[in-house]
C-alpha cells in the first residue's frame, strides 16, 4: 500500500467519524424575558452535566456538545427555535420549558425523529399521542392521585371532606383526590362546592364541624383556604387542610396568620434533598452555584440521554425510544421510569406543610 | 340544636354586615327616589381604607389592638365618608331635576371609576389582615357540638348594633333626621319651609357612607381578606336586602339584612352552599314580583 493510498483511506475513514465527532444536545428554554430566571437555572444545570459527562469520557466514547434555543417563553418563537435546532442536527432535545412552547416544538421535534426530555407539567403536553417526548416532572393533574392517598393513609382514623371552588382547575383537583381517596378505601364524608371570590363561609365550615371533620381536601387557590381557615377557627374548628400546589403562595400566610400552619400541600420535590444528588449538589456548591429549581432537571435531562444512548448503543430514535419506555435511570431528581405516555410512573410530588411562614416537606 | 344555634350567629353576623350597607341604599333611595349603584364600591373603599390605617399603625409601631381598631373605625369613617359625598357632588347634584335615566347612569359610571381606580393605586392582588383573635366564647354544649361565638363575629354584632341604634336616635330624635325625613315626605314643601335640601342630601350620603364604611371595617375584622372587586356581590345583597325590607324604610334595611344573611346561612346549612346565591337572588325576584313595598315599605311609594 503506497502512502498515499494509506491516506486517501484513513481520510475516507476519518471522515464519517469527525463528522460525528460530538453528540449536539439542544437546550430549549426561555433564557430572555419574564422567566429568564428558569432558564438561567437551565442553563446551569445542562453545563454541569455536560462538562462532567465529557470529564468521564463523555457518551459512547463522544463529546456532549450543546446547542441552546431561547424561546423567550413564546409560542411562535418556539416553534422558529425548534427548526433552528433540527436544522442544527441537534441529536436530543431538553426542554422547552413552558408548556405552551413544549407543545408546538414537540411536533416538530417528533417529525425531525428527535427525542426529548421536558420538565413542563401541563397534562396535554404528553396527552397528544406524541412516542419522541418523555416528562422528568410530574403533571398537574397527578397532584390529586397523590393527596388522595397520602389522605387515605395519613388521617386513617379522621373525617375527610373534600371541597372545590368550582374552578377548572379547582373542581379537576378534587375531584381526582376523591377519586384516589376512594380507590384506598377512604370514603370522603361531604363533597360539596362553594364559589370563589365569596367572603363568608361561615355556613359551610359550620357544616364541616357538624360532620366531624377533621380534615378538608380543598382545589382551589389560596384566598379562600385562607377564608375557610379563619371562619372554622370562629366557629370552634380546628380544620386541618390539604390543597395543590397553589398554596406555596405566601399570601396564605399574610392572610391565614398562624392558622397557615394547619395547611399541606403538593409541590415538586426539592430535588436537592435527594441522597442520590448530594455529591452533585455539593459540586455545585463548590463552584459557588445554588443548585435551586430547575438546575437539578436539566442535570437529570442530560444524564438521562448519557443512561439511554449508551444501553440503546446510538441515538437514533428507532433505538433511543424503547429503551427508554422500558428502562430505569438513576439521576440526580431519582430514579426515573415512564409509561407509555412519556409520562413519569411515580409521579414527582411531595407534601409540604406550612410551618411559622415558611414551607418545607411535611413529616 | 347546637347546630342551627350555630347557624343562627354566623347568620346574623353575615346580616349585620348586610344591613349596614342596605341603610345607605335605603336612605338615597328616600330622599331622591335613585338607587345608588356606586354604593357597593363605598363599601369597598371603606374596607381598604380600615386595611391601610392598620398597615400604617403596624408600620409605626401602634398598638395595642384596641386602640388600633378605633384607629381603623375613625379613619374609615372619615374619609369614606368624604367619598359618598364626592359621588352625591359629582354623580347626582349636576343632574338635579335631569330625566331619571341620567343620574343612574353617571352612579354606574361612578361605580366603574371606583373600582378602577382602587385597582389602579392598590393594585389587583388581596389584601389582608392577620388574624386579630382567635376562638371565642362558647355558648352552649350538646352531643360534641359546642356552640362558639366567636371574637370578630361577636365584635361585628356588637359594634352593628351600637351603629345602629346610635343612628335610629339621630334619625328619630335630632333636628338633622327631621330634615332628613321632611325631604324624603315631600322636598318642595321642605324647601319652602326654609330647610337646605341639598345640604340635606348631601348628609344623608355622608350618612350611608359612614355606615358602608363601618360595615367594610368589620368585614376585615371577620373575613380579613379583600381586593378591589368585594363592592359589587356586597352591594348587590344589601340592595336586596333593602328592597326585602321595603325599599325607602330604615328599619326596613335592617330587618332585611338580617334576613337575607340568616337565609344564607340556613340555606348553606341544610342546602346547598353551592348555591346559595340563588336563594337571595330568587328572593329578590320574588318579592319584586308579589310585594314591591317590600315588608316594612310605604304602600304609596310609586317611585322606580
Amino acid at each position: 500500500m503506497t502512502p498515499l493510498r494509506t491516506l486517501a483511506l484513513a481520510a475516507g475513514l476519518a471522515a464519517p467519524l469527525l463528522a460525528h465527532a460530538d453528540w449536539l444536545v439542544g437546550v430549549a428554554g426561555p433564557f430572555t424575558g419574564q422567566y429568564a430566571s428558569a432558564g438561567d437555572q437551565i442553563k446551569k444545570g445542562a453545563e454541569a452535566a455536560a462538562a462532567d459527562i465529557n470529564a468521564k469520557g463523555g457518551v459512547l466514547g463522544q463529546k456532549i456538545k450543546l446547542e441552546y434555543g431561547d424561546d423567550a417563553c413564546d409560542p411562535k418563537q418556539a416553534v422558529a427555535v425548534a427548526n433552528a435546532l433540527v436544522n442544527k442536527k441537534v441529536q436530543f432535545v431538553h426542554g422547552h420549558w413552558c408548556s405552551s412552547s413544549t407543545i408546538p416544538a414537540s411536533d416538530i421535534y417528533n417529525d425531525a425523529d428527535i427525542v426529548m426530555a421536558t420538565v413542563s407539567t401541563n397534562p396535554q403536553v404528553t396527552e397528544r399521542g406524541l412516542k419522541n417526548l418523555f416528562r422528568i416532572m410530574g403533571r398537574d393533574d397527578q397532584q390529586g392521585s397523590v393527596i388522595g392517598q397520602w389522605i387515605a393513609s395519613k388521617f386513617k382514623d379522621k373525617k375527610v371532606a373534600v371541597l372545590d371552588d368550582k374552578s377548572a382547575y379547582g373542581k379537576g383537583l378534587a375531584d381526582e383526590i376523591a377519586k384516589a381517596m376512594k380507590a384506598a378505601g377512604k370514603e370522603p364524608v361531604l363533597r360539596e362546592s362553594i364559589t370563589a371570590g365569596e367572603k363568608d363561609y361561615s355556613g359551610i365550615v359550620t357544616r364541616l364541624k357538624n360532620a366531624g371533620v377533621d380534615v378538608l381536601a380543598y382545589g382551589g387557590y389560596h384566598t379562600e383556604v385562607a377564608l375557610l381557615l379563619r371562619q372554622s377557627d370562629q366557629v370552634g374548628l380546628p380544620l386541618v387542610i390539604v390543597g395543590g400546589d397553589t398554596m406555596t403562595n405566601s399570601e396564605l400566610v399574610t392572610a391565614a396568620g398562624k392558622f397557615a400552619d394547619r395547611v399541606y400541600f403538593t409541590f415538586t420535590p426539592d430535588p436537592r434533598k435527594n441522597p442520590q444528588a448530594t455529591p452533585i449538589v455539593e459540586r455545585f456548591r463548590a463552584a459557588k452555584i445554588e443548585p435551586e429549581g430547575y438546575v437539578l432537571y436539566a442535570y437529570a435531562a442530560l444524564q438521562l440521554f448519557e443512561q439511554a444512548v449508551t444501553q440503546a448503543g446510538g441515538v437514533e430514535r428507532a433505538k433511543l425510544e424503547p429503551v427508554l419506555r422500558k428502562g430505569k435511570f438513576d439521576t440526580a431528581i431519582g430514579t426515573l421510569e415512564f409509561d407509555e405516555k412519556g409520562d413519569l410512573k411515580k409521579p414527582a410530588f411531595a407534601i409540604y406543610k406550612w410551618t411559622g411562614g415558611r414551607y418545607d416537606y411535611a413529616e | 340544636m347546637g347546630y342551627a344555634l350555630q347557624q343562627l350567629i354566623n347568620g346574623l353576623t353575615l346580616g349585620a354586615m348586610y344591613g349596614l350597607i342596605a341603610i345607605g341604599y335605603t336612605m338615597v333611595y328616600g330622599i331622591i327616589g335613585m338607587i345608588n349603584f356606586a354604593h357597593g364600591e363605598i363599601y369597598m373603599i371603606g374596607a381598604f381604607l380600615s386595611v391601610l390605617t392598620y398597615v400604617l399603625c403596624t408600620a409605626l409601631g401602634i398598638g395595642p389592638t384596641p386602640l388600633v381598631l378605633l384607629a381603623m373605625l375613625f379613619v374609615s369613617v372619615a374619609f369614606t365618608a368624604l367619598y359618598g359625598w364626592a359621588v352625591e357632588r359629582i354623580a347626582y347634584r349636576p343632574l338635579r331635576g335631569a330625566p331619571r335615566l341620567a343620574p343612574l347612569i353617571s352612579a354606574i359610571g361612578m361605580s366603574i371609576f371606583l373600582q378602577n381606580y382602587v385597582q389602579l393605586t392598590q393594585g389587583a392582588r388581596i389584601k389582608s389582615v392577620p388574624p386579630l383573635w382567635q376562638g371565642g366564647v362558647t355558648l352552649w354544649s350538646a352531643d360534641d357540638f359546642r356552640v362558639t361565638f366567636g371574637w370578630a363575629q361577636l365584635t361585628v354584632v356588637v359594634v352593628t348594633l351600637i351603629v345602629m341604634a346610635g343612628f335610629a336616635w339621630m334619625i328619630t330624635r335630632t333636628s338633622f333626621g327631621r330634615q332628613q325625613r321632611a325631604c324624603e315626605q315631600d322636598p318642595k314643601m321642605a324647601a319652602l319651609l326654609g330647610i337646605d335640601v341639598d345640604r340635606t342630601i348631601s348628609l344623608t350620603f355622608i350618612l350611608g357612607a359612614a355606615l358602608a364604611a363601618v360595615a367594610g371595617m368589620m368585614a376585615v375584622l371577620q373575613y380579613g381578606v379583600i381586593d378591589f372587586s368585594i363592592g359589587f356581590i356586597a352591594g348587590i345583597k344589601a340592595f336586596t336586602a333593602a328592597v326585602l325590607g321595603g325599599i325607602g324604610s330604615i328599619p326596613g334595611a335592617m330587618l332585611g339584612g338580617l334576613l337575607i344573611g340568616l337565609v344564607e346561612a340556613f340555606w348553606s346549612a341544610y342546602l346547598s352552599p353551592e348555591y346559595k346565591d340563588v336563594a337571595t337572588f330568587s328572593i329578590l325576584v320574588l318579592v319584586l314580583l308579589f310585594r314591591p313595598t317590600g315588608l316594612l315599605g310605604k304602600p304609596d311609594v310609586e317611585k322606580v
